[in-house]
């Protein structure tokens, strides 16, 4: 019971991910019908804003400091962020420890000029263009963003740590009366699935009690009756590529402690959300995010030794074959509507 | 000529001229000019242009006349690699019995997995291919090691039975001609290298492109075609649309496998790498850009993105400041800023701003920039000089 | 003599009896008309003849074999083709390879294509295609590409494309709905002229009365999903029941 538990746990945080990066993925799909593959460069710069507010940050200007001396005996130098010489040290190291968190207000308004930038310079001109051009278009793109990414901060990955405040581990098992240590669940990853859900509850409220939400839902329906309507659609839809942009830069940002950002993260992310969308029904929001939800648990499941040992290699496999296996029983996957992307 | 009309016996004897001089061709430059380094007759590019063209045009003959986009297409090339593999190991060196189970094997394995997936059309297929494609590569580094020998890749060892090895060489080789020996040739300041392994490959790749031809020039063609075009007409056509896109897959799944059996064969490795969704991709962008429902494009596609792989990944700082050299500092340092980003490890970069401004522009990829080219020069306006080729190009503009 | 038997065929979509004990006979050689108000089950009723819906009872025979539990690609095997409110044709080829599509299809009646032979070599096959295309006056437009062509033009293409089959039994959705009046009477005379032409049977849907009137020499009026009356066109104009149907409607 406490393994199934722990697991169910470990799957959130991997569930999270996908639900928001499928999430923003079926809303572009949805809302403006382009198939788009650069979603996972998009989450990758957001982790990677992350990355580059800790830099910002840990800038420092370097003084001699004649007390000490260094082992070579010279005078010792000394690295001061420049935050901490303008906030004082208390409140410099406060900001830099909470560097992640801060990168949210950081990320918002790159991510939506980022999100804003990428539909009016170039998915604009593919909304007419068959799906096969447009996943093309956004591959090259994903390619050139990640390539960028990668002569600027380098293959490796960095490591970007959450506040210590979250550096340790909540002992759920005690919560729930079972003997201390056998539930640890580290705090951060608590963290990102309440974020992951509020975000996802943020955006279905948006596009639930707004009138901008409507519009789009009805797009989302029937998107040339709506052009009909006189309603200016495509301002919208701009706005709503800005926001999937936001929302998967969001998931990469609180993903950054959990997994060091490197730049092929997004592409590694891409493919499974893609399967993810796929699964929950193309088109459907409510689909994407359980199929995130479904599929991260049921990954972190077949990572279990005692499941492994019945079935080997399963934990390599498990989404893709769930993923067949709906496919195949459920055409249009979990909550998909009929005629969608069958052409 | 080999029952093609006339314009199809020319378009092969033009690709099989140029794949019987690319050694020469590909060397236009002398060896010891600072040009040197865009030559690409060297054998290891030359078999790659070759592997890769046989493995583009398979894939276009599911893709260009189906439509069916698989993204799984490179578990095919693994399997081919693997199976070649294990007839070195097993009978010995001679590259026949190993290309011919690599392709059985593969059409085998796309039999299966295109008996499932094509239950499904539209990106649900694509998925469905994706997903076995995916599986194969992880079930290849994980459980299957004993098969595929994990993340060491499969290789042949001393202590292999190779039963039928004898006293040939202890290389891969057709008959005992070397699939690595080459002839070099010099002429004044040019060399120009002739391997066995690239006109073995080069061979093949004439026989796949001939294959295709007459399946494009066939009712069966014409039929798929016609598949990609409307389904619902097909249902009332009498005539069920499955069995002939799943005839297309398996056949484009032994292309993949004589593909992979080949590469192989240049080089006795198969390792799982070559099954992951990166590959897959990689043939995708391959036809796409060459010009999907084109004869030619696949060859075109493939032979442009392994030039620019290998070229542009070979230019490092200290070459770029041998060309800017004579400019002014200033302008010198400017440049090879910007150049920098492009090629070395930054070609990748280069390739994807080409897709994109492939994609944007020439929606009927390379062939169509050809044939653009082809008019502004000759200013042809007349309908019939735009043959088939332009035809399949424009099919895919989205009828309206 | 009747080709087509529909035997007391019910369908329901959930909530809705969209058929209901609907019977029907058509006679061979004859151009049956199945007329209706909108929902009145015209198209369900096309579409349990063609395999593409299943009925949830009764039967329906073709020259005395069930159609029921077939793809509608077998049904086609059968003799009965099929015109589209939409005119379907394969949009990305040509004209001529249009029409070469079915000629291929049901050569010797094997219904297979074959992977290694030249389309261009199979001159029997592509000059009764281009036959095909002279009696739709389309001959002019052999090399066109299909989805270029004006909607008259790809109805005209469809209709060659279901005659070179050589059906026994030819049924037709709508054939002239959105269609300019000229348009309507031109489709109307190739209607004529393909039935002066040949032995076939035919089976239209359609909205429009002129183009009912000037064909049919039976008609069905169907309405909720039920046959109210079946009649020559004579007595169908003033029939008191067929009104109430049609002002029913208008009301």
């Amino acid at each position: 019971m406490d393994a199934i538990i722990l697991q169910i746990l470990n799957g959130l945080d991997k569930g999270s991910a996908y639900a928001l990066i499928a999430l923003g993925l079926t809303l572009i799909f949805g809302t403006l019908g382009v198939v788009n593959f650069a979603h996972g460069a998009l989450f990758m710069i957001g982790a990677f804003c992350a990355v580059t507010l800790q830099r910002l940050f840990t800038i420092s200007y370097e003084t001699i400091d004649e007390t000490k001396t260094d082992f070579l005996g010279n005078p010792a130098k000394v690295q001061t962020p420049y935050v901490e010489s303008w906030f004082g040290p208390d409140v410099g190291q406060a900001v830099i420890d909470w560097s992640v968190p801060l990168a949210i207000l950081f990320a918002i308004p790159i991510m939506a000029l980022v999100g804003f930038a990428m539909e009016r310079g170039l998915i604009k001109h593919f909304y007419r263009r068959p799906h096969a051009d447009q996943i093309l278009v956004t591959f090259g793109l994903a390619i050139v963003l990640q390539e960028l990414i990668k002569h600027y901060y380098g293959a490796n990955p960095i490591q970007t740590p959450a506040p210590d405040a979250f550096r340790g581990s909540f002992d759920f098992g005690v919560l729930l009366g079972f003997d201390p240590n056998h539930i640890i669940y580290p705090y951060w990853r608590m963290i990102y699935f309440a974020f992951a859900a509020i975000i996802v509850g943020a955006v279905f409220a948006f596009l639930r009690f707004t009138t901008f939400g409507m519009v789009v839902r009805a797009g989302m329906a029937d998107r040339e009756t709506v052009g009909l309507l006189g309603i200016n659609i495509d301002k919208r839809f701009t706005i709503m590529f800005a926001l999937a942009a936001v929302v998967a830069g969001l998931a990469g940002v609180m993903y950054a402690p959990i997994n060091s950002p490197n730049y092929h993260m997004g592409m590694d992310f891409l493919v499974l959300s893609f399967v993810v969308v796929v699964v929950g029904g193309m088109g459907s929001l409510p689909g994407a995010v359980l199929a995130g939800f479904v599929l991260g648990i049921l990954e972190s499941f077949a990572s279990m030794n005692e499941i492994k040992q019945i079935i080997p290699g399963i934990d390599q496999i498990i989404i893709y074959l769930v993923a067949i296996i709906i496919l195949l029983t459920r055409p249009r996957g979990l909550m998909g509507r009929r005629g969608v992307m069958e052409e | 000529m080999l029952g093609l009309d006339r314009k199809d016996t020319i378009l092969l004897l033009v690709v099989a001229l140029m794949a019987l001089l690319a050694p020469v061709l590909l060397n236009p430059f002398p060896v010891n000019s600072p040009l040197a380094q865009f030559n690409a007759g060297y054998p290891d590019l030359m078999q790659r242009f070759a592997i890769f063209g046989i493995f583009a045009i398979g894939f276009n003959i599911l893709f260009g006349l189906t439509g069916y986009l698989s993204f799984g297409h490179a578990a095919f090339l693994g399997v081919g690699s693997y199976s070649a593999v294990w007839m070195f190991k097993l009978l010995g060196y001679n590259v026949i019995p190993a290309i011919i189970l690599s392709i059985i094997v593969a059409g085998l394995f796309a039999l299966l997995i295109g008996w499932i997936s094509l239950r499904r059309s539209g990106i649900y297929f694509s998925i469905l291919t994706l997903a076995f494609a995916e599986m194969s590569f992880r079930l290849a580094y994980s459980v299957l090691t004993p098969l595929t020998n994990g993340e060491t890749g499969l290789q042949v060892y001393t202590d292999d039975p190779q039963i039928l090895l004898g006293d040939g060489p202890h290389v891969p080789h057709l008959f005992g001609m070397m699939m690595r020996s080459s002839t070099t040739i010099h002429a004044g300041p040019w060399e120009f290298t002739l391997p066995v392994g690239y006109y073995v490959c080069a061979v093949l790749l004439l026989a796949s492109f001939y294959l295709a031809i007459r399946i494009f020039r066939s009712p069966f063609g014409m039929m798929l075609r016609a598949i990609k075009s409307n389904q619902t007409r097909m249902n009332y056509t009498g005539l069920s649309p499955r069995p002939y896109t799943l005839a297309a897959f398996v056949i484009s799944g032994m292309y993949a496998g004589l593909a992979g059996g080949l590469m192989a064969s240049m080089d006795p490795l198969a390792g799982a790498e070559r099954m992951q969704w990166t590959a897959s991709g990689e043939v995708v962008l391959m036809t796409i850009l060459g010009g999907a429902g084109t004869l030619i494009g696949p060859i075109l596609g493939a032979g442009f993105i392994k030039y620019c792989e290998n070229i542009f990944s070979k230019i490092n700082e200290g070459v770029l400041h041998g060309w800017f050299g004579g400019l002014p500092d200033g302008v010198e340092n400017a440049l090879i800023w910007v150049a920098e980003h492009f090629v070395g490890s930054g070609w990748h970069l280069t390739l994807g701003l080409l897709f994109m401004l492939v994609v944007t522009f020439l929606p009927g990829g390379l062939v169509e920039g050809g044939q653009r080219i082809g008019r502004f020069a000759f200013r042809r306006r007349d309908r019939k000089a735009s043959d088939a080729e332009s035809d399949a190009a424009k099919q895919r503009n989205p009828a309206e | 003599m009747s080709i087509l038997e529909v035997k007391d065929v019910n369908k329901r979509f959930g909530g809705l009896q969209a058929l209901s004990h609907v019977n029907l006979s058509v006679a061979e050689n004859s151009v049956h008309a199945i007329i209706g108000p909108n929902g009145a089950g015209k198209s369900t009723l096309l579409n349990c003849l063609v395999g593409k819906l299943i009925p949830d009872t009764g039967s329906v025979m073709f020259d005395g074999q069930s159609v029921l539990g077939r793809k509608p690609y077998e049904i086609n095997q059968m003799g009965i083709a099929r015109v589209f409110q939409t005119p379907e044709i394969f949009g990305d080829l040509t004209v001529i390879e249009n029409v070469l599509i079915p000629c291929f299809a049901k050569r010797d009646g094997t219904y297979r294509m074959h992977a290694f032979e030249q389309v261009r070599r199979e001159r029997a096959l592509v000059e009764e295609a281009e036959h095909m295309l002279e009696d739709v006056n389309m001959q002019d437009k052999r090399d066109m590409h299909a989805a270029s062509m004006s909607r008259g033009d790809k109805r005209r293409l469809e209709m060659a494309m279901c005659l070179v089959q050589q059906p026994r039994l030819l049924l037709l959705d709508e054939p002239t709905a959105g269609m300019a009046r000229a348009d309507t009477n031109n489709t109307i005379d190739l209607l004529k002229e393909i039935k002066q032409k040949r032995d076939i049977t035919m089976c239209i849907i359609e909205h429009d009365m002129h183009v009912v009137f000037s064909l049919a020499d039976r008609i069905t009026v169907l309405a909720q999903g039920t046959p109210l009356v079946e009649d020559v066109p004579e007595n169908i104009k003033g029939h008191p029941k067929v009104q109430e149907a049609y002002l029913g409607e208008a009301a």
